[in-house]
């Protein structure tokens, strides 16, 4: 087949590196989301942890006026 | 641990992409033979032989997986063949574009570098069932890890058996004979590669980061609300834990 003239090749050229762009940028946006399920889910676990050292700084405070 | 050098190396694979691209569409010249189509080659190329070294890359981390039985090679191996489906994606879209602009049709079954590279793809693309299958993490990292040295020893057997193959319309680039590229496309090309290398390193890097993150994360949670409290473990293709 003969060269295609810039403005028929263009719109190839430009799918292809769109294509691609897309393809990056849809592996980025889940792994965005990934880390922000592991980043609530440490929020999470912290809370829980706070959660319990209080409880046993209440715990042994309750202790000590007994 | 997987995150060191993180940013130096997205920076990099930033600059270079858009350095490659830059070079790509304003240094190196139009085809004599294909024109402005040609630009296609300095991405689908570069793309094609990232993903099918991630696959022997994939087969290699495995073998030091068998070897030593350390789970982080087996992460690594399962993350190097996830990123290598993800840009095979990319070499099969990429490619049928530019088929379609060269030769009026999308795909071309007589051709062997298409089916074969469809074959590498295809079989790769049963990695991941495979691992969901199989419910024990042991056997499952067993399995895959044999799965991905076959399936990375097929990569450049299958190279050489279309090398040996008559093409038919498909060029064979980086050949013995093949070498008339002008210096501007080759200085152009080998620059794309080199950014292409960087950013599945980077990619490569970051997922395995992110697993590895999670599988702290889950850990941590066991080891404080116990194995019953945290629930069971949903059945899961990723290596759950190192």
């Amino acid at each position: 087949m003969p060269a295609l003239p810039l403005d028929d090749a263009g719109p190839y050229v430009a799918g292809a590196y769109l294509v691609f762009l897309a393809l990056i940028l849809i592996y980025v946006a889940i792994m965005a989301s990934k880390l922000a399920r592991i980043e609530r889910e440490l929020v999470e676990l912290a809370d829980s942890v706070q959660r319990r050292s209080e409880a046993a700084r209440e715990e042994e405070a309750e202790a000590v006026r007994r | 641990m997987f995150a060191r050098g993180l940013r130096t190396l997205s920076i990099a694979s930033v600059v270079l992409i858009t350095g490659a691209f830059a070079l790509v569409f304003l240094y190196a010249p139009n085809d004599a033979d294909q024109g402005f189509v040609q630009k296609i080659f300095y991405l689908h190329v570069p793309l094609a032989i990232v993903a099918l070294g991630g696959f022997v890359a994939g087969g290699v981390w495995a073998v030091r997986y068998l070897q030593t039985g350390d789970r982080g090679h087996d992460l690594r191996s399962y993350v190097a063949i996830h990123l290598s489906l993800i840009l095979g994606l990319g070499v099969l879209a990429t490619g049928a574009i530019w088929a379609k602009a060269s030769w009026g049709a999308w795909w071309v079954w007589d051709e062997p570098t298409l089916v074969s590279f469809l074959i590498v793809f295809l079989l790769f693309a049963c990695y991941q069932p495979l691992r969901f299958s199989i419910d024990d993490p042991e056997r499952q990292a067993r399995y895959a890890a044999v799965f991905a040295i076959i399936g990375g020893a097929f990569v450049p057997l299958n190279f050489l058996a279309v090398r040996l193959a008559s093409a038919l319309i498909h060029p064979r680039v980086l050949s013995t004979t093949g070498g008339s590229m002008p210096g501007s496309m080759r200085l152009t090309f080998l620059i794309s590669l080199v950014a292409m290398v960087c950013l599945f390193v980077t990619l490569w890097k970051y997922e395995l980061a992110s697993k590895h993150a999670s599988m702290r994360l889950r850990a941590l949670k066991r080891a404080l609300a116990g194995d019953e409290a945290a629930g069971p473990l949903a059945r899961t293709a990723a290596p759950t834990q190192l």
